[in-house]
Order: structure tokens, then sequence, then C-alpha cells
């Protein structure tokens, strides 16, 4: 459905953009990761055709976007980092001017406007004055436009920015209930937002693509060990020694603390391999007392760092 | 054409919802009725002087020394007028992001700038539909000559086109409509002082700026000719405006 190649945007020589490809395919969600300043929004603002690209292609539902910008505009719904609104007109009235501009049938027009204020829960303010209203409200009314003639594709930029936890929840159930339907490419930095959300993650860093994969994958990819955390009741240096012993067991780290009070243990073990059952057996056999066992697993978090870090080194 | 009128209806209503609509009005309507007042009290007291120096004089045309009085002074009125009602068209939409809204939907520029001009000729025709109130009092009192005054109309729309195109211009150089505002004035002015300049210079020099003159293409309006060369100074003027704004808005996608 979107296709970029090789695109590259450059202000005053400075790349913002650095030779980025990708694809996303129909009903995909694909969250787009990175550092503020990385070329997150200029990519978003060139598959708009809100710009056009220094070099390389970007072709959405198989329109060019710089040859063929009205076919590309009509299939898209936009969000902006800051929600294009007009503060002196209310909410009803707003949606029902973009509504017309995105080329509704009058005759569609009216559904359209209370199924995009019912999605976004903006129904009871419909008659309030957009300048008048809170961030939250506002950055939903950005929403509903988005939503309006139902486009193929929808490009949103931070779409839960200034919302309360409850409206980033509303919001995110409903990104995912247009997939399938509809193609989303969504920014973001809020990393548990992209593994809550999107089949694919996009890392950049200073206009270039350093990642593509699903939240999953990245996680693998980036993860050097397998880690197993552990709480015994035992006699510290005797089950460090124990654990350390066990075939596998790449090192093992303790957590400082009196012998008499159950101490946390963390274990390395080689990748793909299970130690847990190994691990419970030895300890149990030695009469220890085993509280707690579970695999840790590298969160987003750990990636996005690992990835942005090393890119600078 | 869907999108020249969406954008038309916007920008009406977001004049009548601000201040700005009030204020011209008033302000307009204010002036014009003073000066149709300062101007017949005046023509009025100079045709009694001149009936005191024996029934033998000329009779004077009333009516149509008032007409031409009040129509050259309105234009220099509008001048003043104008800039307010452009300083905001597209400086406002890009201080709130809405230029970003207009232009990946299926507007485009275009439109935008098709519907925002047909909303300021709007209220333009608005103005002068104003000043009918007291133009209206020369026929009931008088029978005035109607083609001064229907050239006048004709000239003043005109002429206003070609201002209006040069604010919108002007307003999509800048986020600011103050800015916006106080530049569009500046270079009214300096289109009214060319008029001055003009008469003060001899030769070449005064030839052109004459024909640059913006108000001195209206004096034939106002005499009731209306000369082909002076309608397409205006639409030519309006038309380098327009194609200004065209090119300045397609360039704010290379620049921002």
């Amino acid at each position: 459905m979107i296709e970029v190649e090789h695109l590259t945007k450059a202000y005053n020589g400075r790349k913002a953009v650095d030779d980025i490809s990708f694809r996303v395919e129909k009903g995909e969600i694909l969250g787009f990761l990175g550092p503020n300043g990385a070329g997150k929004t200029t990519t978003m603002r060139i598959l708009t055709c809100y710009m056009p690209a220094t070099d390389g292609t970007a072709r959405v539902a198989g329109f060019d976007v710089f040859e063929n910008s009205l076919e590309v505009r009509k299939r898209i719904g936009y969000l902006p980092e800051n929600p294009p609104l007009y503060p002196e007109m209310t909410v009803q009235s707003y949606l029902h001017f973009v509504a017309k501009i995105k080329g509704t049938p009058s005759a569609q027009r009216k559904t359209q406007v209370e199924d995009a204020m019912d999605r976004c829960s903006i129904t009871d303010v419909r008659d309030r004055i957009i300048g008048k209203l809170s961030k939250g409200y506002k950055q939903r009314v950005g929403l509903a436009q988005s939503l309006l003639n139902n486009p193929e594709v929808l490009i949103l930029d931070e779409p839960t920015i200034g919302l309360d936890p409850k409206q980033i929840f509303e919001v995110r159930s409903l990104i995912k209930n247009l997939a399938g339907t509809h193609t989303v490419i969504l920014s973001t930095h809020i990393l548990p937002e992209v593994s809550m959300t999107c089949n694919r993650v996009v890392i950049i860093n200073d206009g270039r693509l350093i990642a593509i994969d699903t939240p999953q994958g990245l996680a693998n990819q980036q993860k050097g060990a397998e880690r197993i955390a552990l709480l015994i009741e035992g006699p510290r240096e005797a089950v460090r020694q124990k654990l350390a012993s066990i075939p596998g067991v790449m090192s093992v780290q303790a957590e400082a603390g009196s012998d008499a009070q159950p101490a946390g243990f963390t274990v390395e073990c080689k990748l793909n391999t299970d130690l847990r059952r190994d691990i419970a057996n030895a300890v149990v056999t030695q009469g220890w007392g085993l509280l707690e066992l579970r695999g840790v697993s590298m969160s987003l978090e750990d990636v996005f760092i690992n990835l942005v870090t090393k890119e600078e080194v | 054409m869907q999108n020249v009128l969406a954008i038309w209806q916007r920008e009406m209503k977001a004049y009548f919802v601000s201040p700005i609509a009030y204020v011209v009005l008033t302000l307009w309507l204010l002036l014009s009725g003073l000066f149709f007042y300062a101007i017949l009290t005046n023509v009025i007291q100079s045709t009694m002087m001149q009936s005191q120096f024996g029934p033998g004089s000329q009779p004077v045309d009333v009516p149509g020394i008032v007409t031409r009085g009040f129509f050259g002074t309105m234009s220099v009125v509008l001048l003043f007028m104008i800039p307010m009602l452009t300083m905001g068209l597209f400086a406002e939409e890009k201080k709130r992001g809405t230029m970003e809204l207009l232009l990946t939907t299926p507007v485009g520029h275009l439109h935008a700038m098709m519907g925002k001009f047909l909303a300021s000729t709007t209220f333009l025709l608005i103005m002068l539909a104003g000043t009918w109130v007291t133009i209206s009092a020369l026929f009931k009192y008088g029978q005035p000559d109607w083609k001064p005054i229907v050239g006048a109309y004709l000239g003043l729309l005109l002429y206003g086109e070609g201002l209006l195109a040069a604010g919108l211009f002007i307003s999509t150089l800048t986020e600011n409509q103050i800015v916006s505002g106080v530049i569009t004035f500046g270079v009214s002015l300096v289109l009214w002082l060319i008029d001055s300049f003009s008469s003060g210079a001899s030769g070449a020099a005064k030839d052109v700026l004459s024909y640059l003159s913006v108000i001195g293409h209206l004096d034939d309006f106002i005499k009731g000719v209306i000369d082909t060369t002076h309608v397409i100074f205006y639409l030519s003027f309006a038309f380098v405006g327009l194609f200004l704004t065209y090119r300045s808005l397609e360039s704010m996608r290379w620049r921002s």
C-alpha cells in the first residue's frame, strides 16, 4: 500500500531524512519510532504530499506522491503534529468543513461526521468552539478530522500526545480497530504504544533507518542472551557457585544483602536454551527455597536505547 | 468548484465571527456618511455663494460634483481598509498549521487561493453596497446622472480587486497577520503617493508614474467613462497579485 524507496530530504545541506526505504502492506499498522528530530515528521509530510522529497520516491496506493499528488491526497487521512484546527469554529462545523474539502458527497457527510465524532468520543463537545477546548479534546478533534471520508491510508503524527491515560487507551483501541481495513502509519516516542498497537516497527535515528521488524522480532534480534531472574532463600555464595556450575550458564549476578533474607539472582544463559528446569532442580535438591523464577524478556525500551546509542558510537 | 465554495464559505464565516468585519464595516459606513455630509455642505455653500453674484451665472450640477468628490475620497479610505481584509487570509492559516490541512486534502493551492480571493471580494461588495445608503439620497432629492455612479462602483470594484490580490500575496509571506497588514498598508500608501509624485515629475518619468498610479486610473470611471485601458490596468494588477500568490504558495512547499 505504501512503498518508500531511497527517500531523502535535505534542508540547507543537512539531511533530515537520509535514504529511507520501507513498505507497508494493506491493513498493516506501522509504528515510527525515533528520538525527537529523527525525521519522523519529515517522512510523514513527504508521504502526505505536504513537501516534496529531495531524492527517492514514495508511492501511496500505487500513486507517486509527487507525480500524482491529487490521487494520493484523496486517499489519505493525516493528523499533523499540531492538529490543524480553526479555533473560531465549532467542532461540528469544522468537521463538516473538512468532510466537504475532502470531497465527501453531501448525502454522506452527516453520517461520516457523526461516526467520526462517535469514534473519537467528542460527541459531547460537538457545539463547543474549538478554541475553548482542552488539549485532549483538540487532539481528538484532529484525529476525527483524519478519519473523515474513510481514507485507505491514515498517517498519524503522535496521535496520543496530550491525552490522559484513559483517552490514550481509547485512542489506541480505536487505532487497533482500524487495522485490516485501513493502512496506518503512526509515529510516537511512547514505546509501549508501539508494542501494543503496531504490527511492525521502523526505528529511525538522525534521518537514517536503523531497524525494521515486528516488535517481538526486534527484541529477539537485539537480545544477546536469555536471562532468568530468581529469588532464592539460602546461603548466598553457595547458591551463586551452584548456579554457575550448571552447564549453559554464562554468568550469575547476586543481589547484595544478608543471608537471612531471600536474595535475587540474575542468570544469563546461552541464546535459545531454556535452563529453567535445570535451575529449579538444582536449587530444590540443595534444599534451598525457590521463591521466584521467571524468564526476562528484553523490552522495547532496551532495544531502542541499544539501537539508538549503538549508532552513535 | 466545491472546494472553492467550501473555502469561501468558511472564510466568510470567519470574517463575521471575528471583530474585523464589524470594525471595518462600521468605520467604512461612518466615514462614508461623514464625508458625504461634508462634501455636500461644502458644495451647497459654494453654489449659494456663486448665486449671490447674480442670476446670470451658470447652473451647477450639484449631484455630479458630490458624486465625484465622494467616490474620490472613498477610494482613498478603501486603500486603508483593504489591508484589514487580507492580512489574515494566509498568515493565520500558516500560524495555526491549517495550511497543512488544506495542502494535504484535495484542495490544493489554487482552490485555497480562489476561495479566499472570492471571500474578500464578497466582503468588498458588501462594503460598496453599504455606500448606496448615502448615494440613494441623491436620487431622492435630485436627478443625478447615473453613468458616473455606475462607473464609480465598477471602478472601485476593479481597483479593490487589485489591492486585494496584492494583500493576498503579502499575506502568504509571513505567518504574522500584523506584519502582513502593516506591509500591505505600506504598499497601499506608496501606491497612493505615486499619484502625487507623478504630478510633480516631468517627461517619461511622469508617464510611467501616472500609469502606475492606482488611484489615477479611477478618475475616468468616476467621470462616467469606462475606458478599456483602465479596466485592463486593474485586471492585470489583480492577475499579477494572484499569480504571485500562487507562486508563493507553491514555493512554501519547498521552503518549509
